[in-house]
């Protein structure tokens, strides 16, 4: 399926834009908020010139626009949204509505800093606040992959009734111009398919309750299926990462691993920070230095038995988080130990955190932190 | 239970014997030409009609958290728009009325900027308020719909405090500043009134709104034969009229021919009883100069524009 490859220079949220109009969704409640705007902005924009038919509800705040995301997808419609920091914040309440009533909803995240004080700035605080909310999280590096997984993150929703948010670096990413490979409309429409609706609300014939009170007697039951429903989305992801690089040639899973077969000082990381730390490997690489990393896509759910076998071989794990969990250690630091532990692995693990509020971080400062020379915890 | 009647809101449901919802749900959904999907804010209706595995409901309902139900059908109605255009409704074409049923906590208090935003966008819904003046489903706190002087759990009655201190907020000024085509006070006590709003509510081709007057016999404190009752004498004494505002003029549509003292609603019901004492006289004056006044507002407003 090597048709003809159509490149285009385009910013992270661009990228999503794009992908969203092959979609088509039929609803979109938007509202904005920075640095996510550019994508509705650029949706608006598609709309207007009668490229795309959709339902874009200007909404009046992010709690309505995720509620309205709610009542389209019971009505059974194909949904999609997107956010950053406060307006995730401020969706915190209905994001496990959405989870927990088995909604496929697709948001895309430009990833920014939570207030206070007030920062417009990329980093990870906002999707770390709603990690427990019962939604797929899958991370992108670059705006190629904001692309890809836009598209791969609409057909898992769907296919495993849960919402998932596909997360850009707010401006490192949603703002920068790079060159992405895009596929051929038609290709992305036969790609997704139509939702097949469980149980839509529109189907009077056969009227059912969305959202009823559940108490003692069966909350926990509810609870224990969405649980298993999570867990089980891994395959499902997994496949339709396989099928989607059948027709693009880019491959995508759990983790992406960088030089870390042979590593014995492994980076965990994510996001945009991810491009940076791999021109470090190959620098540290050409000097003898045995290192690698580890990207995480797939935050959530997290495979713990996969990053153990990546890490298997490594004697340090080096853990880079853009986000504080205030309190206790930061959240990709918890999960590696989770992982080490539950695996019975005993090993070093070094965690650091940089790029709170837009921070910058530059090459040299990976390599001292790979070289042992970065002392302090954050990387300033 | 007549079928007509249980049509869309089954019998078998935990509300309160005494409780005035059921009968405005039945008596407004009952109006409807269309397919019926409704959306439902937290609040006693939600929790009294689908205390899983059970549902209330014979037509399709949702419900998504307090303060969103309009937010959540904005959701639901544009859904429908697109589907029918795309030839996508499942079971086929159809033409479907979408109502929303909200307290008034999660319309006056919490969900109102939600109600605002799907007013403004024009949305068609029709957004039915009960209003029982206060939290009940909580037990009884003040709302911004609680009326000066009533005592609640959060608002009590003592030494130093006749009750709520504040007037109720203007729901209906709020939602008619939003230029909707159709809005109605109304009130469970009498129907012949609340369907014929309801009618011309279900039959706008965009947003509108009904605010039905609704007592709640444990909170209000009263036995629960007399729901009824008490809310005739809401609008017998202009605490509650009967008005509507069609296409932007205003007119009253059961006006009280010998208009009732406030005291004769006042003393039917525990909430106000700590106002008949000698030193809280001054308050039940002004809930009657209050009740005075709004309703010569309403007539003025009704006059100005013919």
């Amino acid at each position: 399926m090597t048709k003809d490859i159509k490149k285009l220079a385009l910013t992270g949220g661009a990228a999503a834009a794009e992908a969203l109009k092959q979609i088509e969704p039929e609803v979109m409640p938007i509202y904005p908020i920075t640095p996510q705007t550019p994508i509705i902005e650029t949706y608006a924009k598609f709309q207007a010139d009668g490229e795309v038919d959709t339902e874009m509800i200007k909404v009046e705040s992010e709690h309505s626009a995720m509620s309205a995301a709610i009542g389209a997808s019971a009505a059974g419609a194909r949904v999609v949204t997107a956010t950053s920091s406060q307006g995730l914040a401020l969706m915190h309440e209905v994001l496990y509505i959405a989870s927990g009533t088995r909604l496929p909803i697709l948001m895309l995240i430009s990833a920014r800093a939570l207030g206070a004080p007030i920062n417009i700035h990329g980093d990870h605080s906002d999707v770390m606040g709603c990690r427990d909310s019962g939604w797929l999280q899958i991370f992108c590096e670059n705006a190629q992959e904001v692309y890809d997984k836009t598209i791969i993150g609409m057909k898992l929703a769907e296919k495993v009734n849960l919402p998932v948010m596909v997360i850009m670096d707010g401006f490192n990413t949603s703002h920068s111009v790079e060159n992405l490979e895009i596929l051929e409309t038609e290709m992305v429409k036969h790609f997704m398919g139509e939702r097949i609706a469980i149980a839509p609300l529109l189907d009077t014939a056969n009227p059912v309750s969305y959202g009823p009170v559940a108490l003692q007697n069966s909350y926990f039951e509810f609870k224990i299926d969405q649980e298993a429903a999570m867990l089980g989305a891994t395959a499902e992801y997994e496949k339709i990462a396989n099928e989607y690089e059948k027709i693009s040639g880019r491959h995508y899973g759990c983790f992406e691993s960088y030089q870390a077969e042979d590593a014995e000082r492994i980076m965990v990381l994510t996001g945009s920070a991810t491009g940076t730390a791999k021109v470090v490997v190959d620098k540290l690489r050409q000097r003898g230095e045995k290192v690698g990393l580890v990207k995480i896509e797939l935050f959530r759910p997290f495979m713990h038995v996969e990053l153990a076998t990546i890490l298997k071989n490594a004697k340090e794990i080096i853990v880079l988080d853009r986000a504080q969990s205030i309190g206790t250690n930061a959240p990709f630091h918890s999960e590696v130990i989770n992982t080490l532990y539950e695996a019975n692995e005993i090993k070093k693990v070094k965690s650091f955190i940089y790029g709170l509020g837009g921070r910058d971080i530059f090459q040299t400062q990976i390599e001292d932190v790979f070289m042992g020379k970065q002392k302090d915890k954050y990387i300033k | 239970m007549n079928k007509e009647l249980t049509k869309y809101l089954s019998s078998g449901h935990s509300a309160c014997a005494g409780c005035g919802f059921p009968a405005i749900v039945r008596a407004i959904l009952g109006e409807a030409k269309d397919e019926v999907v409704v959306a439902n804010a937290t609040g006693c209706l939600e929790v009294t009609s689908t205390l899983y595995p059970y549902t209330a409901w014979k037509t399709p309902w949702i419900h998504n958290a307090f303060e969103n139900a309009a937010a959540t059908m904005s959701g639901v109605e544009r859904a429908y728009a697109i589907l029918k255009r795309k030839n996508k409704l499942p079971g086929g074409d159809k033409k479907i009325k979408f109502v929303a049923f909200g307290g008034d906590g999660g319309t006056y208090d919490i969900g109102l900027q939600s109600l605002s935003g799907a007013l403004e966008r024009g949305h068609n819904f029709l957004y039915v308020l009960y209003d029982n003046e206060g939290y009940m489903n909580t037990g009884n706190q003040r709302s911004s719909a609680t009326p000066y002087g009533a005592a609640t759990e959060t608002t009590p009655a003592g030494r130093a405090s006749f009750g709520k201190t504040e007037m109720r907020k203007n729901l209906m000024d709020i939602v008619n500043a939003h230029h909707i085509k159709y809005l109605a006070q109304a009130n469970v006590a009498y129907m012949a009134d609340l369907k014929k709003k309801a009618q011309k509510a279900l039959a706008v081709e965009g947003p509108s709104f009904l605010s039905v007057f609704s007592p709640c016999t444990n909170n209000w404190k009263f036995p629960t034969s007399q729901y009824v009752a008490i809310a005739i004498l809401a609008t017998e004494t202009n605490f509650w009229p009967l008005y509507e505002v069609e296409n932007g003029k205003h007119k009253i549509t059961l006006e009280p021919k010998n208009v009732k003292p406030l005291t004769d609603f006042l003393k039917t019901q525990g909430r106000f009883k700590h106002l008949f004492s000698e030193k809280n006289k001054p308050v039940i004056d002004r809930m009657q100069r209050i009740a005075n006044e709004e309703f010569a507002r309403l007539v003025s407003l009704t006059e100005k524009e013919i």
